[in-house]
């Protein structure tokens, strides 16, 4: 679906963003997705804590989830997770 | 008549910061460089002695100095700087940053030559290099000028239609260092004509309607990550802004000739009624020329000048109308463009005469480079050319280098 963007005159002056960042998703630059295996997770969330972009949550289970429309496929909690509970599968 | 004041014995520096100190910015940052370095010395006196309340930024660098005032003018401050030469260079990166985030900075650039060879002394290769930055740029002729100058790029930069950065420039020691009579305005005079910095409302990421500055009660982000997709839009304003920039110098300069007596504009036309053959240039140089203008006026001979102030924006259609009756125009550049065909400024003037239907002639001379001097007989010279030029009916040499040893 492509949407019509506005024209210069339309658009606020100096650069100001006019609509939050969550509304640009990321999760499209990924080309590589850390997957989560559950059984091997020991939920010491150092992957939420290392994610530069936030996109790892907590849950109230205590279990974790990516949120794949802003994990750009860095794959640092990959390379962090002391468990290799994380795995990087190609899109 | 109202208008107020005293005269001072000022160097073109002091008149500088003579008049920051009565525009009374809330910060400065600076990195003293020759010939700007009169300038911040005298600001950080009237700083450190109490005078005003200014936020003095001793920096690093240049590019320090820059994205300071940047930082400050994007929280609602008044950020001035000054600098010339090697330090304009420097900030080559943050100038553009000013510029596209619209922020409106005013900086006093005091024209020095580039290295190599290092040479302290005046050409306009520093500010014609910033020509394409963005910056609204003016010329001045004398320390009154500039003096002058630095309170009105207050009230043009922050105009609404406008959001730009200022830089005006004045000649390096012609100028920087030479005192001169100053007619000077009163404090009060100066800080009504300047008034308080508003600012005009934008769309923010929250939806909102909010002004356009960084407060932490109505949040907004400046000049983030622009691809493709709006790049290209927020160039297309800044070319708007540049337009609209135009009337706003004229405006500004017609309101300060009320409680000055000098009045701006655009550019100032000398003696070009029934003028045959004419110069055009920017700086110091045309103060020179004015007399040499005279001396060869009382001998009858029809010629006159044309002074641009406002570089950026040009004044295209400005200049046609003052020219459009001269035959020969011989155009004066203190810079070079390595392998075009002209000065920066001879450049515009030919370009602006390409759509009119009765092209005059043109030819380039390029003097001064490094501070090498222009005194009247030199002027005179070009005067001669240009009259030789208007008898033979065309320009065999289209660039001419004044005052350089073959």
């Amino acid at each position: 679906m492509t949407e019509r963007l506005p024209g210069w005159r339309d658009i606020p002056i100096g650069g100001v963003a006019f609509k939050p960042s969550e509304e640009y998703k990321t999760g499209d630059w990924r080309v590589f997705r850390p997957v989560l295996n559950k059984e091997k997770c020991n939920r010491c969330y150092l992957c939420h804590f290392y994610c530069p972009e936030g996109a790892i949550k907590v849950l109230d289970t205590g279990d974790i989830e990516i949120d794949y429309d802003y994990c750009k496929g860095c794959l640092i909690c990959v390379n962090e997770c002391p468990r290799g509970a994380l795995e990087s599968v190609q899109e | 008549m109202g208008v107020r004041g005293k005269v001072l014995g000022l160097t073109g520096d002091e008149a500088v910061a003579y008049a920051i100190k009565q525009v009374e910015p809330d910060v400065v940052a600076a990195y003293p460089i020759t010939p700007q370095t009169i300038i911040v010395e005298r600001i950080s006196e009237y700083v450190a002695n109490g005078e005003i309340k200014t936020e003095y930024i001793a920096v690093e660098s240049e590019h320090s100095a820059m994205s300071a005032c940047i930082g400050a003018a994007a929280v609602g401050a008044r950020a001035f700087t000054a600098t010339a030469s090697a330090g304009l260079a420097f900030m080559w990166e943050t100038l553009y940053i000013a510029a596209s985030c619209r922020l409106p900075i005013v900086m006093a650039i005091v024209n020095r030559a580039l290295s190599a060879p290092i040479n302290i002394h005046c050409d306009h290769s520093d500010s014609m290099g910033a020509r394409d930055s963005g910056w609204i740029q003016i010329y001045c002729e004398n320390s009154q000028e500039a003096y002058d100058a630095a309170i009105q790029a207050w009230k043009i930069a922050e105009h609404p239609d406008v959001l730009l950065p200022v830089m005006f420039c004045l000649d390096g020691f012609v100028l920087s260092h030479t005192l001169e009579n100053v007619h000077t305005l009163p404090d009060e005079d100066v800080k009504e004509f300047i008034g308080e910095r508003k600012f005009v409302k934008v769309r923010s990421h929250e939806g909102r309607e909010v002004p356009f500055v960084l407060d932490p009660e109505n949040p907004i982000t400046i000049g983030p990550l622009d691809l493709y997709d709006f790049y290209f839009e927020h160039k297309r304003q800044q070319v708007e802004a540049m337009k609209n920039a135009k009337k706003v110098i004229v405006d500004v300069g017609r309101e300060y000739g009320k409680i000055s007596g000098r009045e701006y504009g655009l550019l100032e036309p000398y003696k070009l009624e029934s003028a045959e053959v004419a110069i055009v240039g920017l700086g110091s140089t045309m103060g020179t020329a004015k007399v040499v203008v005279d001396k060869l006026r009382e001998k009858g001979r029809k010629v006159g000048l044309l002074k641009i102030r406002a570089f950026r924006p040009f004044p295209y259609e400005e200049v046609i109308k003052e020219l459009e009756h001269v035959e020969v125009i011989g155009v004066l550049d203190r810079s070079l463009s390595f392998g075009a065909q002209g000065g920066p400024l001879f450049l515009e003037i030919r370009s602006a005469f390409y759509d009119f239907e009765r092209r005059p002639l043109i030819s380039n001379y390029v003097y001064g480079l490094g501070g090498r001097d222009m005194p009247p007989d030199l002027i005179m010279q070009i005067f001669d050319d240009l009259e030789k030029i208007k008898e033979k009916g065309r320009v065999d040499v289209l660039l001419k280098f004044i005052g350089l040893r073959e």
